[in-house]
């Protein structure tokens, strides 16, 4: 397998169909993989909290689930891809610290997936596959020719999804 | 009082950062020397304003497994403190302190280890707040740790998220402690919004 394309925390890029991508050392955040069944182009949002309309500076859309997996979707339909025809694999999700209690932090990892799946239900995506929660931090690398999400984490086999 | 703003972080601001770095790593060094029962050195620390692009690369790529520990900050302030250490570094810092026992596998650590890398954690975030504390004249009071050992980009992503919230950036002290090998360790202090506003007065930055 060649290079990977990076995606950064709180980034998001697009895949074409014969290459792959990857976002490193998922905590709390939540890696959203989406591809066009049909035309196999793919993206990967790394999205770090919840919502954008709570944080006053919220100039960086990649950063919340909300806004994230909507621009993500914006920019995959504006390379062609159809969104009926989108699927999506999400992972990451995890609570790293058996205490948080940050009051507006407090299961921020579970906060991130519902608001991930939330936003997926509303543009319509389905979700085909997810490896989310607990106390784990996760790497992921997503091909969209096959659909395959991999998933890795410290100490456990990898896992495709 | 003025917002504070990450994105924004004036020089004054920065070397008074510097200096607590230095005071806090400084007393953090002292503590270990006393319970390591051995002469411990420190480098001058780095106070680095990260993009969330750059926080894994700062610490050898988010995959560079490290021993994360983490506490909640009470008292005049409120927020969190994390000190990470190299994986290779908490292995040697354990073993000193356990008197060079030889435990567990490679890349593992023994319940016994965990708890003692625990209590290093504690120390060290101790000592530095303990500095910020007595130069603030703040009341500063730290909870029970709470350890992970995971990828650097997982266990950062943590206090990225606490940053996240007010900008996108995160605002990190590096410091090596030196013993009879180099142990890297990183400190990050995620105060909350109001509470910079706090430290910053107390420090006599801001008005």
């Amino acid at each position: 397998m060649g290079n990977l394309i990076k995606v950064g925390m709180a980034d998001l890029k697009l895949c074409p169909p014969d290459e792959g991508i990857t976002t490193l050392g998922l905590g709390s955040c939540v890696g959203v993989a989406i591809v066009d069944k049909v035309s196999r182009q793919g993206g990967l949002a790394h999205v770090m909290l919840p919502d954008s309309t709570t944080i006053r500076n919220n100039t960086n859309v990649a950063k919340f689930a909300d806004t994230g997996v909507a621009e993500l979707v914006r920019q995959m339909e504006a390379a062609g891809a159809k969104r009926s025809r989108m699927v999506a694999k999400i992972a990451g999700g995890a609570q790293m610290f058996s205490f948080q209690n940050n009051s507006s932090l407090v299961k921020v990892g579970e906060r991130n997936v519902e608001a991930v799946k939330k936003k997926l239900k509303e543009l319509g995506i389905p979700i085909l596959a997810e490896d989310t929660g607990l106390n784990f931090g996760r790497t992921v690398e997503f091909f969209p020719k096959t659909g395959d999400y991999v998933i890795k984490a410290v100490g456990k086999p990898p896992k495709t999804i | 009082m003025a917002d504070f703003d990450l994105e924004h972080v004036d020089d004054v601001y920065f070397d008074v950062l510097r200096e607590i770095g230095n005071i806090g790593a400084g007393n953090a060094a002292t503590s270990l020397a006393q319970m390591l029962s051995s002469k411990v050195d420190m480098k001058v620390p780095k106070v680095e304003l990260l993009d969330f692009n750059q926080i894994g690369d700062a610490m050898g790529g988010e995959e560079q497994i490290m021993a994360g520990i983490y506490l909640v900050v009470e008292g005049d302030i409120s927020g969190s403190i994390m000190f990470l250490l190299e994986e290779a570094s908490a292995h040697v810092l354990v073993s000193k302190l356990m008197g060079g026992m030889e435990t567990g596998e490679p890349g593992q650590f023994s319940e016994m280890e965990l708890s003692a890398l625990k209590e290093i954690g504690n120390i060290i975030t101790g000592a530095y707040l303990n500095s910020l504390s007595s130069l603030t004249g703040l009341t500063i009071t730290e909870s029970i740790p709470d350890l992970t050992i995971d990828m650097a980009g997982a266990i950062l992503s943590v206090p990225a998220t606490e940053f996240g919230m007010l900008g996108d950036k995160l605002l990190m002290i590096q410091t090596a402690f030196t013993d009879d090998v180099e142990l890297n360790g990183y400190f990050i202090l995620v105060p909350d919004l109001p509470s910079y506003g706090k430290l910053l007065k107390a420090l006599g930055v801001m008005q």
